[in-house]
C-alpha cells in the first residue's frame, strides 16, 4: 500500500485512483439508496 | 419568581417530549436507505472518537512505534474515512429532499457547520501525524492560514497546538454540535415529502 | 387534510406511521461501522512515511543544504523575504484594502540569517576556534562585504562538488563564508541541527517553526512531495502517501489551485480563502436563497426517495 498510487489525468483534472475509487464508490451508494427497497417492502405494480 | 428549574424542565419537555425524544414509530414516508447515512455517520464518529482516545491515551508518539498502535491509527484513520463519506451522501439526501422546509433551517445550518468543523479536525489530526505528510502539509497549508491573518493566532507548524486543538477543542465543538443537530431533527420531526409543484409565489422553503 | 409530523406540539392531526426502532438501528449501524473499519484497518494499515529531518536533507542534498543556509544569510529565502508572521520583508497577499495577513500582525517572529544558521554555529563554535573565528570575521564585516561574499558564494554553487558528504567550490572570495557553511554542513549531518533548531535554547519544545521553515526554504522536501503527487499544482491537497485515499472532500478548496486566475496571481491564497468562505455561507444559507433552494424540486432525486408516498397519494 505505500508504493506510490496510479494516476487519471484529464485535462487540467489529476484524480489518484483511490480517490477515484472512493468518489465512485459513494455515486454508486447514492444511487443504489435511491433504488432499492428496504428489507420487507414489496414493490406495488 | 417562579423556578427556574421548573420552568427550564417544562420547556424541555414541552419541546422534545420523551416520545419524540426515542419515539418507536416514525411517518411511513421515512422509507428509504437515504435515510441511514445520518446513523452510519454517527456510527463512525463514535469510532473515531473511541479509537482516538486509545491513540490519545497512549501518546503521539505511539503508532509509530507499536503494530498494535499502527492497528488503532488504521482504526481512526478509516473510521474518518467511513465518516466523511456517509456526511457527504446525507448531504446530498438531505439536499435533494430540501430537508431545510418547515422550521428546519436550523437543523441544516448545524449540519453544514459540523461539515466545516470536521474539516478543521482532520485537518489538525493529518497535522499531528508526526510524521511525512504532516510536515509537508503544514509547510503547505501555513500560507493560505498567514493570507487570511489566521496563521498568526493558529500556527500549524506548531505541533502542540495542532495536537491539543485537535485532540480537545475540536471533539468537543462537533460532538456538542452533533448532539444539538440530532436534538434538533427529534424536536422537528422528520421532513415531509416535497407536494406537488405549486405556482412560483411559493417555494419549496414556505411550504410544509 | 393537513399533513404534519407527528409531535405532540402540534395540533395538527397526523400522519400514518409505521414502527421503528430507533436504539436498534443505532447498534445495527455501530457493528455494521465497526466491522467495516475493523476489517478496512486490519487489511490495508494506514499511511506513515517517516518524517524527513534536517540531518537527512543534509545527507541527501549537501548542495540544496548549503544553497539554502547560504541564502538565508543573504536573506534571499522565502521565508525571508514573507512577511507576517514572520517578519516585516513583504506587505503580505492583499486585495485591494483587505490585508489580513498585515492586520495579524508579526506574531511568530522569525530571522533566518540567526535563527537557522548564526545562533546554531555559535552554539557549535564552543572548541572550534576555526568556527568562532570565522563567526567573528563574518558578523564584522559591512553589509556590502557581507553581501559580496554571498552572492559569489551562491553563484559557484551552481558548480559545486560532494565530497565525502562535504560540499566544495571553486576557489574566490568568500572570506568566512565556506567555513560557516561547512560547518553547519557538518552539523546537521551530525543531527544537531534537528535539535539546536527546534529547542533554540528551551528543554521542552512542540513548536517546529523554525526547522519546518529552515526545511521549506530548501528544495529537498517539496521535491520528495512531489514524487507524492502532493503539490499544490498536483491537486495535492486530496493526496495521500501511497496507494490511500485522501481528503476528497477537500476538492473543491484546491480545485481553484489548479486554474488561473488563482494558479498565478501573487494573492492567490488569499482569493482562494475568500471564495472558499462565501461558498461555504453559501452553503450554510442554502435554504433562504431562491434558486439554490428550489434545484431539489426542479431536479426530482425527491420522488425516487419517497415514491412509495407518491404511489400511496396517487392511489388516493
Amino acid at each position: 500500500m505505500d508504493t506510490p498510487a496510479g494516476y487519471l489525468h484529464w485535462g487540467f483534472i489529476l484524480i489518484s485512483i483511490p480517490n477515484l475509487l472512493l468518489i465512485g464508490l459513494m455515486v454508486v451508494l447514492f444511487a443504489l439508496a435511491l433504488v432499492i427497497p428496504l428489507p420487507g417492502e414489496k414493490e406495488k405494480p | 419568581m417562579s423556578s427556574w428549574t421548573a420552568r427550564a424542565r417544562e420547556g424541555m419537555a414541552k419541546r422534545l417530549p420523551m416520545e419524540n425524544l426515542l419515539p418507536d414509530r416514525q411517518p411511513y414516508y421515512v422509507g428509504s436507505w437515504v435515510y441511514v447515512f445520518g446513523v452510519v455517520t454517527i456510527a463512525a464518529l463514535v469510532l473515531t472518537v473511541l479509537s482516538g482516545i486509545i491513540l490519545a491515551l497512549a501518546g503521539p508518539d505511539w503508532w509509530h512505534i507499536s503494530a498494535a498502535g499502527r492497528f488503532f491509527n488504521s482504526v481512526h484513520f478509516w473510521s474518518v474515512q467511513v465518516f466523511f463519506v456517509f456526511m457527504v451522501l446525507h448531504l446530498w439526501g438531505q439536499y435533494f429532499m430540501a430537508s431545510w422546509r418547515g422550521g428546519r433551517a436550523t437543523t441544516w445550518m448545524i449540519g453544514v457547520v459540523i461539515f466545516a468543523i470536521s474539516i478543521a479536525a482532520a485537518f489538525t489530526g493529518y497535522l499531528s501525524q508526526q510524521n511525512f505528510a504532516s510536515q509537508w502539509i503544514a509547510v503547505s497549508a501555513k500560507d493560505a492560514l498567514n493570507a487570511a491573518g489566521l496563521g498568526a493566532f493558529f500556527n500549524v507548524l506548531n505541533f502542540g497546538q495542532m495536537y491539543g486543538i485537535h485532540v480537545v477543542l475540536l471533539p468537543v465543538a462537533i460532538i456538542v454540535l452533533v448532539a444539538l443537530h440530532i436534538l434538533w431533527v427529534r424536536m422537528k420531526g422528520v421532513v415531509q415529502p416535497i407536494e406537488s409543484p405549486r405556482p412560483p409565489t411559493r417555494s419549496t422553503s414556505e411550504e410544509v | 387534510m393537513q399533513r404534519k409530523p407527528a409531535t405532540s406540539q402540534g395540533s395538527m392531526p397526523t400522519i400514518r406511521t409505521v414502527p421503528y426502532d430507533l436504539l436498534k438501528e443505532v447498534a445495527i449501524a455501530m457493528v455494521g461501522c465497526l466491522v467495516l473499519v475493523i476489517v478496512l484497518a486490519a487489511a490495508l494499515s494506514s499511511p506513515d512515511v517517516p518524517s524527513v529531518t534536517i540531518q537527512s536533507w543534509a545527507q541527501a542534498d549537501p548542495v540544496d543544504f548549503t544553497t539554502t543556509a547560504a541564502n538565508e544569510l543573504a536573506g534571499s529565502t522565502t521565508s525571508a523575504g514573507y512577511g507576517a508572521p514572520y517578519n516585516n520583508a513583504d506587505a503580505g497577499q492583499t486585495l485591494g484594502p483587505i490585508a489580513p495577513s498585515k492586520w495579524a500582525g508579526v506574531r511568530q517572529p522569525v530571522d533566518g540569517a540567526n535563527d537557522f544558521v548564526i545562533n546554531p554555529l555559535t552554539h557549535a563554535s564552543v572548541g572550534d576556534s576555526q568556527l568562532t573565528t570565522a563567526l567573528t570575521a563574518f558578523q564584522a564585516a559591512s553589509d556590502t562585504q557581507k553581501t559580496g561574499w554571498l552572492t559569489a558564494y551562491a553563484k559557484a554553487l551552481g558548480d559545486a562538488k560532494v565530497q565525502d558528504g562535504k560540499v566544495t567550490v571553486a576557489s574566490g572570495d568568500y572570506g568566512a563564508v565556506p567555513v560557516l557553511m561547512d560547518r553547519l554542513l557538518t552539523v546537521a549531518r551530525s543531527g544537531g541541527l534537528d535539535g539546536l533548531l527546534l529547542s533554540s535554547g528551551h528543554f521542552y519544545q512542540t513548536d517546529f517553526t523554525k526547522p519546518l521553515l529552515f526545511m521549506a526554504d530548501g528544495s529537498y522536501l517539496a521535491g520528495l512531495a512531489d514524487q507524492q503527487h502532493l503539490s499544490g499544482s498536483q491537486w495535492g491537497m486530496m493526496n495521500e502517501t501511497g496507494q490511500y485515499p485522501g481528503q476528497s472532500w477537500l476538492w473543491l478548496y484546491t480545485v481553484w489551485y489548479q486554474i488561473p486566475p488563482f494558479n498565478t496571481a501573487p494573492n492567490g491564497d488569499l482569493l482562494v480563502i475568500i471564495l472558499m468562505g462565501v461558498l461555504t455561507l453559501g452553503l450554510l444559507l442554502v435554504p433562504f436563497i431562491p434558486g439554490l433552494r428550489d434545484i431539489p424540486r426542479l431536479i426530482p432525486i425527491y420522488r425516487l426517495i419517497w415514491r412509495r408516498y407518491y404511489q400511496e397519494e396517487a392511489r388516493g
